[in-house]
C-alpha cells in the first residue's frame, strides 16, 4: 500500500480508537446510573436509552461501527485487533488523569504489554490479502 | 450469570469481527471519509449478507455487554473480549487467509495478556 493509503488507514485507526473510548466510557457511566438490567427483551433496554449518557454512548458507538467497517475494508483483522487495543491504554490513562484512579503495578504492566503489542502490530503491513477472502468464507 | 454473559460477548464479538472483515473485503476499500462515501458504504453493507450477520452478532454481544455492565463494573466487562484476541487472530489466519507471522502472534498475545492484567 502506498504512503497516502497507509496514512488513511492510520487515520481510521485513530478514529476507531477515540470513538471506542468515548462511546464505552459514556455508555458505562450511563448504565451505572440506570442500574440492573438482565433481560432478553429489547423493551427493557429502551428505558436505559433515555439516560443521556447511555444515549450519547450509543450514538458514539454507531460512529465507531462505521469507522470500524471502513477500517476493516482496508486492513487485516489481525492488524486491526492489536492496534485498536490501544483503546484500553487510553481508558486506563483517562481514569488515572481525570478520575484520579489508582493504577496498581500489575495494571501498569498490563498497559506496557498492550502498548508493546500495538507497537509490534504497527510494524507489520496493514494489509496482506488481495481482494476478498476466497476460501471457506 | 456473569460468566455466561462473558462467554456470549466473547463468542459473538469473534463471529462479528470475522464476518464483518470477510464482508467488507468483498465490498472493496473505503477510500475516504466523505459523507457520500460513507453513505455508499452503508448502502452496500446493508445488503451484504456477511456484514448483516456480523452486525447481528455484534448486536447480541452489545446487549450482553449492557446486561453485564448493569450488574458488574466495567473492569469485569472489558476482559470479556481478552479471550477473543487469540481466537480472532487464529480465524484471521486460517479463515480469512491473512499473513499472520511471529510479530502479529506476539502482538495478539501481548494484548490478551495485558488486558487480563488490567483487571488487577
Amino acid at each position: 500500500m502506498n504512503a497516502n493509503g497507509n496514512r488513511k488507514t492510520q487515520l481510521l485507526v485513530l478514529l476507531v480508537v477515540v470513538s471506542n473510548v468515548l462511546g464505552n466510557v459514556s455508555l458505562s457511566h450511563g448504565m451505572q446510573q440506570v442500574g440492573r438490567i438482565v433481560s432478553a427483551s429489547p423493551f427493557d433496554y429502551l428505558k436505559a436509552f433515555t439516560n443521556p449518557w447511555t444515549a450519547a454512548g450509543i450514538c458514539i458507538l454507531a460512529i465507531w461501527m462505521l469507522c470500524d467497517l471502513a477500517l476493516l475494508s482496508r486492513a487485516d483483522l489481525s492488524f486491526v485487533l492489536p492496534v485498536t487495543a490501544s483503546a484500553y491504554v487510553l481508558v486506563a490513562l483517562f481514569g488515572k488523569i481525570l478520575l484520579h484512579e489508582h493504577i496498581s503495578w500489575l495494571r501498569w504492566l498490563g498497559i506496557v504489554l498492550i502498548t508493546g503489542g500495538v507497537v509490534l502490530a504497527e510494524e507489520t503491513p496493514t494489509r496482506t490479502t488481495k481482494g476478498p477472502p476466497e476460501h471457506l468464507i | 450469570m456473569k460468566w455466561l454473559l462473558v462467554a456470549i460477548i466473547a463468542i459473538c464479538n469473534t463471529l462479528g469481527d470475522v464476518l464483518n472483515t470477510a464482508g467488507m473485503k468483498r465490498q472493496g476499500e473505503v477510500q475516504d471519509l466523505r459523507p457520500q462515501t460513507l453513505a455508499w458504504m452503508v448502502r452496500r453493507a446493508v445488503v451484504n449478507p456477511y456484514v448483516i450477520a456480523g452486525i447481528a452478532a455484534m448486536a447480541v454481544s452489545f446487549f450482553a455487554l449492557l446486561s453485564l455492565l448493569s450488574i458488574a463494573n466495567v473492569s469485569f466487562a472489558v476482559p470479556a473480549t481478552a479471550a477473543s484476541y487469540l481466537l480472532e487472530t487464529l480465524l484471521a489466519k486460517y479463515v480469512l487467509g491473512e499473513d499472520v507471522r511471529t510479530r502479529r502472534w506476539a502482538a495478539a498475545t501481548l494484548v490478551a495478556a495485558g488486558v487480563v492484567l488490567l483487571q488487577f
